[in-house]
């Protein structure tokens, strides 16, 4: 497995994952499978380029995934790419969502469907625990930018402060010591 | 009608700005709107779509896709997937083609390595909350700890994993009644 890229999907080939992913992605985790499908499976993009998107995707306002999916898009076929990730992502699942509100009463009624969904969201975390391991581990070295993951960490996970601050406090420092780092080298 | 789409729309167009790190923090905003403010829905009509949201496959935001379905049909339904994601789409285009135009720049490089510790402290973040808010208790952290490992250790298909930790989980509950 080489981490270059070596070969550029077709548009519709682009389309038929991302709907695939949209469509069979039980209990969220998104981010993680489209980790798991672009770059330790088809190698489409390298993991570099994935969690440097995965950073721009979290801090921009917007649905995490379909910023991730307009993301990888673009870098694969620009502007086509683009579209057909944010197709792909949302239509297919959008006319799933609606399909299943149609049948709610129906499926409801069962408790066996709530045993069976709580067991997949419990699967699905793997998903995303495994992409913040991935994540934690190829942060760039140094003291530095490990206190400001644990700060996230902390602050976001155990304090439950609002999202938005802890992201524009530590996001501009981080930003900021790491250009005036680039500006000395 | 007319009136009523572009009430959806305005009401999920800046809730969509309001998307920081996740659709998640924006539900409880929508039911206030959705159930207080413009009576749309009740509140029990609100959890089921919630509910449902999340047995769902794909974005959880599609939450909103549904509401709108419920609310106005399929015009409604379109109008507020239009509402939700549309707004910051264009954000993302345009970063991303700043991105491709400026290969290696000193700012894109200190944007990169300065934003990706505090976006792997907030995706930690809201692992650990997933965790300690997951319905079926121990079982099901324990399901997603192994998860995390096979996921690391192995080129499983996700999907697989998936339908074994629902098995799992099911088999527990029903058979030996954990």
């Amino acid at each position: 497995m080489s981490s270059a890229p070596t070969e550029r999907p077709t548009a519709l080939r682009l389309f038929l994952v991302f709907s695939r992913i949209g469509l069979t992605s039980f209990g969220g985790g998104l981010s993680g499978w489209l980790l798991r499908e672009f770059v330790q499976d088809r190698a489409w993009l390298s993991e570099e380029e994935f969690l440097n998107g995965l950073a721009i995707s979290q801090a921009l306002p917007g649905v995490n995934v379909k910023n991730m999916a307009i993301w990888i898009g673009y870098r694969l076929r620009g502007r086509g790419g683009a579209i057909v990730g944010f197709c792909g992502i949302i239509l297919p699942p959008a006319i799933v969502i609606i399909l299943i509100g149609m049948m709610f009463s129906a499926l409801i009624r069962f408790p066996i469907t709530h045993l069976a969904l709580d067991g997949a969201a419990a699967a699905a975390i793997g998903l995303s625990l495994s992409m913040g391991i991935t994540a934690a581990r190829r942060v760039p070295r140094g003291l530095f930018p490990i206190i400001v993951l644990a700060a996230t960490f902390l602050t976001v996970g155990i304090f439950r402060w609002p999202l938005v601050w802890v992201l524009i406090v530590a996001g501009s420092i981080s930003v900021g010591v790491e250009y005036a780092k680039l500006a000395r080298a | 009608m007319g009136k009523l789409l572009l009430s959806l729309l305005l009401v999920f167009a800046p809730l969509s700005i309001a998307t920081i790190g996740g659709g998640q923090t924006v539900v409880a905003d929508i039911q206030r709107q959705v159930v207080d403010v413009h009576h749309w829905m009740t509140r029990d009509e609100f959890l089921n779509a919630f509910a449902i949201s999340r047995m769902a496959p794909g974005p959880g935001s599609l939450l909103v896709t549904l509401i709108g379905w419920q609310v106005a049909g399929i015009a409604g339904a379109i109008v507020s997937t239009i509402g939700i994601f549309g707004p910051t789409t264009f954000l993302i285009y345009g970063v991303a083609h700043l991105w491709s135009r400026n290969p290696g720049a000193r700012w894109q490089r200190a944007l990169e390595s300065g934003l990706r510790p505090v976006a792997a402290g907030m995706i930690l973040a809201a692992v650990y909350v997933l965790l300690r808010s997951l319905e079926g208790g121990w079982l099901a952290q324990a399901i997603a700890f192994a998860s995390t490992g096979v996921l690391m250790a192995t080129r499983i298909n996700p999907l697989l994993l998936l339908a074994a930790g629902s098995g799992i989980f099911l088999a527990a509950r029903m058979i030996f009644a954990i």
